[in-house]
C-alpha cells in the first residue's frame, strides 16, 4: 500500500463530538428520521436465530410499522435490508421476495475470520448462490495487527472477485468489509485498515466499523476517520464508496447525529442507502416512536411496535 | 455582622440514580415568607420525563423480581435515612412558610413510621390482595397480585413531603417504579428526600423525581404511553381530566383523590392503598389428585 496517514485523536474527538450540537427540529427531523429508516440494516446476528424469527425481522423490514397508514396519514419507508447469518440467507431471500429489500448476509467466517481461505470464499459463494444481495465479510485482525497486510490485502481481493462474479445474470453483489474497529487499538490503524479496503473493493462497496460482537463498536470518531478516508479516495481518484457504522446506534438522536457528520464530511450525495447504512437491531423502533412523537404528540411505548 | 456571602442550594432532578440538572436548562427561584429566594429548583421539562421513564423502564423488572424480603429491607432503609435527615427535611418543610416548625418535625416522623408500615407490608399485601379460587375440578386456582409497572405520581402541594411519600410508599412496596412530580409551592423536601434515597439502597431509577410545573407537565404524564398508573392528589379538576383523558389512550390506571386527610393512618396504611397499582393474574394449576 501507498503513503500512510496519521489522524490526530484529539482533533478527531472534537471534531466528531461538534456534530451531535447542532439542531435538527420539525421539518428537518421529520425528513433526516425517514432517511435514516431507509437507511437500517435491520440485523439479527445470534445463535439463537431461528427461521420463524428472521421471517418476522424480514415483515418488519418490509413494513416496519403495519398501521402506519392509519395512525400517521403516510407510508412509511422500508428499510434497506435485513442482516442474517448464511444458514438464514434462503429464508430471508423467499420472505422478502420482490419488496425491494435486500438481503445481506455476514460470511468469511464471521464474526473472527479466523478461518483458512478457502473455506472463507466458499462460505461467501454459498451465501450469494443461496440469493444473498449483498456480503458483509471480515478482516482477518490478526494479520492486520500483525503487519501482514498483503494477506489482508489478498483476502479483500479474492472475497471481491467472488462478489464481482456472483449474483443473478453475474451483476455481482454488494460488498461490506468489516474492519472490526474495536480490536484495531488507534484511530491510525482505523485509516490504514480503511485505506487498504478501500484500494481492493469496488465502486459501491462499503466499509463498515463492527460485527456488533466487540466493544466498543461503532463510534462517531471512528467512524469520522473512516469517512475522511472515503472522501480522501473520492477526491483523488473518484472512487465512491459506501460507509456502514454498525453496532451501538440505538436511539434515533444517534442516527441523526450520524447524518450530520455524513453531509458535513462527504456531501449530499451520499445521503442515500446505496451509500450509507445504519447496522442495528433496535435503532428502528425508536426511529419509530420518534416518528409517532412528531405525528401525535405522544410519547409510544416500546410494547407499541411489533417484535423481531 | 457576618458578611459571608451566601451560598444557595440549585436542587437538581433524581433520574436513574443520577442528579441531572433539566435538560432545558431552566430554573425556579425558591422563597421563604419574606421574599428571599432561599434556594432553586429545576424547571423540568417534557425531555426530562421521557428520560426519567426510560430509566425506570429499565429498572422496574429487577425491583419487581426482587424478593418481598429484600423489597422490605430496602423500603426499612429507606425510613432510616429519612430518619437520619429529620433535621434538614423538617427545615426544608417550614421554609417557605406553609407550617410551623414543629408541625413540620411531626410531618417527618409521620413519613418514616408509613415508609416503615409499608416495608412491612412488602410481604404481606399478597395475601391480603391475593387468593385461592374455588373451583370445580382437579386444580388449584390462584389469583396473585403483581406490580403494574411504571406509575407517575403527582404529589400534592401541601402537605410537601407527606403527600408524597403517601403515594409513593404503597406504590414500591408492591414492585412499581415511580416518576414523581414534586409539590410545586415547596419541592424543596421533595429533593432532599431523593438526596436521602440514593444512599438507602432503592436501585437508582425506581424512584425518579422531577421539580417543575403541574400545567406543563401533566399532559404529558397522561398521555406517555410507557406509563401504566398515574397516582395523584392535590391536582385541580382541570388537570385530573387531562390526566383521566389521556390515561385512556392507553388504559392507565388513574387514581386521583380529593382533598386526603394524609394523617389519617388507617387510611393510608392500608394494603388498600396499594390494590390500585397492582394487576392481578390468576394461574390454573392441576392438584394431581
Amino acid at each position: 500500500m501507498g503513503s500512510v496517514t496519521t489522524v490526530d485523536r484529539v482533533m478527531a474527538d472534537a471534531r466528531a463530538a461538534s456534530f451531535a450540537t447542532r439542531s435538527i427540529k420539525t421539518a428537518a427531523k421529520d425528513a433526516g428520521l425517514r432517511l435514516a429508516m431507509s437507511m437500517v440494516d435491520l440485523t439479527t446476528l445470534e445463535g439463537k436465530d431461528s427461521p420463524e424469527k428472521v421471517r418476522s425481522l424480514c415483515a418488519k423490514a418490509i413494513r416496519p410499522m403495519p398501521d402506519d397508514e392509519r395512525v400517521l396519514g403516510e407510508r412509511l419507508p422500508s428499510v434497506a435490508a435485513v442482516c442474517v447469518y448464511p444458514s438464514m440467507v434462503p429464508v430471508a431471500r423467499e420472505a422478502l421476495g420482490t419488496s425491494g429489500v435486500k438481503v445481506a448476509s455476514v460470511a468469511t467466517g464471521f464474526p473472527s475470520g479466523q478461518y483458512p481461505l478457502d473455506v472463507r470464499l466458499r462460505d461467501t459463494q454459498r451465501a450469494i448462490d443461496d440469493g444473498a444481495d449483498e456480503i458483509d465479510m471480515v478482516i482477518n485482525r490478526g494479520a492486520f495487527l500483525s503487519g501482514r497486510y498483503d494477506i489482508v490485502a489478498e483476502e479483500i481481493r479474492e472475497v471481491t472477485a467472488v462478489c464481482a462474479d456472483g449474483g443473478p445474470q453475474g451483476r455481482g453483489v454488494h460488498l461490506k468489509v468489516i474492519l472490526e474497529t474495536g480490536e484495531l487499538e488507534t484511530y491510525d490503524n482505523v485509516r490504514r485498515a480503511s485505506d487498504l479496503a478501500i484500494e481492493h473493493i469496488r465502486p459501491g462497496d462499503f466499509i463498515k466499523t463492527s460485527t456488533g460482537k466487540v466493544s466498543p463498536a461503532a463510534t462517531m470518531p471512528i467512524t469520522l476517520v473512516m469517512l475522511e478516508a472515503i472522501r480522501e479516495s473520492w477526491l483523488r481518484d473518484g472512487k465512491r464508496i459506501g460507509m456502514k457504522p454498525a453496532g451501538g446506534i440505538r436511539t434515533a438522536k444517534q442516527s441523526l447525529h450520524y447524518l450530520v457528520m455524513l453531509k458535513e464530511t462527504l456531501g449530499d450525495e451520499w445521503l442515500t442507502p446505496d451509500l450509507f447504512r445504519f447496522g442495528a437491531s433496535s435503532l428502528l423502533d425508536d426511529i419509530l416512536r420518534q416518528i409517532v412523537k412528531r405525528k401525535t404528540g405522544h410519547y409510544a411505548a416500546s410494547y407499541d411496535f411489533g417484535l423481531a | 455582622m457576618n458578611d459571608r456571602l451566601p451560598i444557595l442550594k440549585t436542587y437538581k432532578l433524581a433520574i436513574g440514580g443520577a442528579f441531572p440538572r433539566t435538560e432545558s436548562g431552566r430554573s425556579i427561584a425558591i422563597k421563604n415568607p419574606a421574599g428571599e429566594v432561599i434556594a432553586h429548583t429545576c424547571h423540568a421539562s417534557r425531555k426530562d420525563l421521557r428520560n426519567a421513564v426510560e430509566a425506570a423502564l429499565t429498572v422496574q423488572p429487577k425491583w419487581a423480581g426482587a424478593s418481598a424480603y429484600l423489597r422490605g429491607q430496602i423500603l426499612y432503609r429507606m425510613a432510616e435515612m429519612v430518619e437520619g435527615k429529620r433535621t434538614e427535611l423538617a427545615e426544608a418543610i417550614s421554609a417557605t412558610g406553609a407550617t410551623t416548625t414543629e408541625d413540620a418535625r411531626t410531618e417527618v416522623d409521620r413519613c418514616t413510621d408509613r415508609l416503615a408500615c409499608f416495608a412491612g407490608w412488602t410481604d404481606k399485601y399478597p395475601q391480603v390482595l391475593g387468593c385461592h379460587n374455588p373451583v370445580t375440578g382437579p386444580y388449584y386456582n390462584f389469583s396473585v397480585p403483581e406490580a403494574t409497572g411504571i406509575v407517575g405520581v403527582l404529589a400534592p402541594d401541601s402537605p410537601s413531603l407527606l403527600g408524597l411519600i403517601s403515594l409513593i410508599a404503597p406504590v414500591l412496596c408492591s414492585g412499581n417504579a415511580v416518576v414523581v412530580l414534586a409539590s410545586e409551592t415547596n419541592p424543596i423536601p421533595a429533593c432532599v428526600l431523593a438526596e436521602a434515597l440514593a444512599t438507602s439502597d432503592l436501585p437508582g431509577g425506581v424512584f425518579n423525581l422531577l421539580t417543575g410545573q403541574r400545567d406543563e407537565l401533566v399532559e404529558h404524564f397522561a398521555s406517555h404511553r410507557e406509563i401504566n398508573g398515574l397516582s395523584a392528589a392535590g391536582v385541580s379538576q382541570a388537570h385530573r381530566a387531562t390526566l383521566e383523558a389521556g390515561a385512556a389512550e392507553n388504559l392507565k390506571r388513574v387514581r386521583v383523590l380529593v382533598e386526603p386527610d394524609f394523617t389519617d393512618d388507617s387510611g393510608f396504611e392500608s394494603p388498600w392503598s396499594i390494590e390500585p397499582f397492582v394487576e392481578t393474574k390468576t394461574i390454573w394449576h392441576p392438584s394431581g389428585a
